[in-house]
């Protein structure tokens, strides 16, 4: 097994545990109560302004399943437009090597701090743990990052890893903490936004202005010219990514797309769906080393951790396609009244429950595929149209089986029939399942099909049947 | 040396990935592209300087006469850097600081701000889009000062995102501008100026 990365952390009580202790807990289920409740009604609003919108997500889900189709080859063309650019490329395996090689590279600068560019895959190896072994620190810059590393806190959303923070609750955290770590807080500060805002730029203003090596995840990178795309909103990337000598980049091979004019499709669906914003404020893109422009050494770190393992699963491989955009988190009843934390995970709500479990073995996980009612609000939201139900659906049956220690797919295909039946939820899952594969419950007398294998993965397979709403899916529209 | 052996993890992943994909057929899947090009109206000028200022941002319309006066209006008397190729005429008088020989970070930061030009605008999205050409300079330069004055010409104006990336070289360093610098992160409601420009004025010319 992997070492100590952060895909789980070990040691966290099991889901229902933790959300027994979450649900108690008023002032945390108000504020994601209000944060998310403000996100769903601007992402709603941003995306109804384009009549294509479904289109939009066709094109990202049929986009990202035709490249993880021939990820091989996307990566090596990404291989050889970066290091044609002046870039250097590293393949990581897993979670170890990946630290080790970006702590080498920051070694061999002399320098001992970095400042970062929130990154879920360095959230996911632990690199800053990996790197302060080394006598590296590693400054988190992104406002939400901050406000979890200054408290010590462990992140509970994957866009805003301080969601569950108010902004008292923020300013406690600053003018507590800012101090440990550079420029304290202004001690007059109040808890408006705009002045916690502040209080963030002048702390991280010093950092930046002395930066030498930056770390950085990236949103999308293209295969055919070797661009690398990371999409912010404060300015913290642009800083990172243009003002240091040395620029490390650690990337998810999942991240790959065959095509610069491919972004014209996920830089619609990102901002609209993430930040409900027709585009966030700062998007940066370069391709290897500009003479005279931003940093003169940059590294690319391909991350694997768990991600062929997912590929192979044929069901599971779909949650590769996430765009990070947590749409999804910000839907789901169940995250909305546990929060992150109870995930026990740096993947957290209906996205968390079906890649962790997968990038760490069913078995390290096995409550998760349990943590959602299978209403399917998360596959409505989702950019990239990835049937999360579906998954949740399929991991279940392979914790179930995992734990009796029968491997008999008929056997444990019927008894996901018979709960199917005997769950309303889940017979809705079916249903709607059913409607959008072309693969109608029942239809063949074959009840053990469900959740069926992943029925647009394959390019030979059957054109399916358009959709007709059925009662359950019209009911949650018009609810 | 960084990797010991950086042959064998590539040559790993790869062959991961292929064992993960063997039930999968060589031929390609078609991409449905069925989404529009663009959800831009006839007036794609009229749209840019509204989505711009939806942003909290301030924009004026001007024609080339009017321009110099339109700038030193937007200046206010701020000493603004002016990039390398920035067209001289357009500046009210004066001895502009320039980037040549480059600025320190600590120079770039103490400034009253910049004034540059854009590559490519984004009418749908009110985004303006830099390459680091002339008029534009260097990253950093567009980034420290927390004043920042892009004159955008009209026929840079692309409707919508599709056509606006079909206008840019990738091989160039690129930067997209939506806005002042914001953050979403105190209880997802956004909130102007955090780390990049804090103001952020846009000036489109309508007959250029
Ligand atoms: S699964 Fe879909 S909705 Fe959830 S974060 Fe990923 S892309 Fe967004």
């Amino acid at each position: 097994m992997k070492g100590r990365d952060n895909v789980v952390w070990l040691g966290s009580p099991t889901f229902p545990e933790a959300a027994r202790t979450a649900l108690a807990d008023t002032q945390l289920r108000h504020n994601l109560r209000k944060a998310t409740g403000t996100i769903r009604d601007k992402r709603l609003r941003v995306t109804a302004e384009l009549d294509d919108w479904e289109q939009l997500r066709e094109a990202g889900a049929s986009l990202k399943r035709e490249t993880l189709r021939h990820l091989d080859q996307h990566l090596l063309r990404l291989e050889e437009s970066v290091t044609a650019a002046g870039g250097t490329v590293h393949w990581a395996h897993d979670a170890d090597e990946a630290n080790r090689i970006v702590t080498e590279l920051v070694l061999a600068t002399g320098q001992r701090e970095v400042v970062k560019v929130k990154s879920m895959a360095t959230q996911e190896i632990a690199l800053n743990e990996a790197l302060a072994a080394a006598g590296i620190e590693a400054y988190e810059t992104d406002l939400a990052e901050l406000i979890v590393q200054l408290a010590d806190d462990r992140p509970s959303h994957i866009l805003v890893p301080a969601i569950h923070r108010n902004r008292t609750e923020i300013r406690e955290i600053f003018l507590r903490d800012m101090q440990r770590f550079g420029r304290p807080a202004p001690g007059n500060l109040t808890d408006s936004p705009a002045d916690l805002a502040e209080a963030a730029r002048l702390h991280l203003r010093e950092k930046f202005l002395r930066a030498k090596v930056a770390v950085s995840g990236a949103n999308f990178a293209a295969a055919d010219t070797g661009t690398v795309v990371v999409v912010e909103s404060e300015g913290n990337g642009r800083m990172c990514l243009t003002l240091p000598e040395t620029l490390i980049t650690v990337m998810g091979i999942e991240k790959v797309l065959p095509a610069f004019s491919d972004l014209e499709v996920f830089l619609q669906l990102l901002p609209r769906s993430s930040t409900g914003e027709r585009m966030n404020p700062y998007t940066s893109m370069w391709t290897g080393v500009t003479e005279g422009d931003g940093p003169q050494d940059f590294h690319l770190v391909l991350l694997d951790n768990g991600r062929t393992a997912t590929l192979a699963d044929t069901v599971g491989r779909e949650a590769l396609a996430c765009i990070r955009c947590s749409a999804c988190l910000n839907v789901c009843p169940v995250y909305e009244r546990t929060g992150g934390h109870a995930y026990g995970s740096v993947y957290p709500g209906p996205i968390g429950a079906v890649l962790t479990p997968q990038l760490v073995g069913a078995e390290h996980a096995a409550t998760l595929p349990f943590a959602s009612t299978l209403c399917g609000a998360c596959y409505d939201a989702c950019p990239v149209k990835i049937d999360i139900p579906e998954i949740l659906v399929h991991l279940r049956a392979q914790v179930v089986d995992a734990k009796r220690h029968r491997p008999s797919a008929e056997l444990l295909a019927m008894k996901v029939a018979g709960r199917v039946l005997s769950s309303p939820r889940l017979l809705a899952l079916g249903q709607r399942a059913g409607a959008l594969g072309g693969r109608v419950l029942g239809r063949r007398g074959q009840i053990g099909r469900l959740p069926g294998p992943l029925h647009h993965w394959s390019a030979s397979r059957d054109t399916p049947v358009p959709p007709q709403e059925s009662t359950r899916a019209w009911w949650r529209r018009t609810r | 040396m960084v990797e010991a052996n950086p042959l064998n993890s590539r040559e790993r992943v790869l062959s991961d990935i292929r064992a993960a994909l063997s039930d999968v057929s060589d031929a390609s899947a078609p991409v449905q592209r069925g989404y529009a090009r663009s959800h831009a109206g006839q007036d794609i000028a009229g749209l840019f300087a509204s989505r711009v200022a939806d942003y909290q941002a301030t924009v004026v319309r001007a024609t080339l006469a009017e321009l110099p006066g339109a700038i030193a209006q937007a200046l206010e008397g701020r000493r603004v850097i002016v990039p390398p190729g920035f067209p001289p005429e357009w500046l009210p008088d004066g001895d502009w600081p320039a980037d040549e020989p480059p600025l320190t970070v600590a120079e770039l930061d103490a400034a009253d701000g910049v004034i540059s030009t854009a590559a490519v605008a984004i009418a749908v999205t009110g985004t303006i889009v830099l390459d680091a050409g002339p008029g534009q300079g260097r990253r950093a330069l567009t980034l420290l000062p927390d004043y920042h004055l892009c004159v955008v010409r009209a026929g840079q104006i692309a409707g919508d995102v599709p056509e606006a990336l079909e206008r840019l070289d990738p091989v160039r360093p690129l930067t997209f501008i939506s806005g002042p610098s914001a953050t979403s992160d105190i209880e997802l409601d956004r909130v102007e100026g955090v780390h990049g420009p804090r103001t952020l004025h846009v000036i489109i010319v309508n007959d250029l």
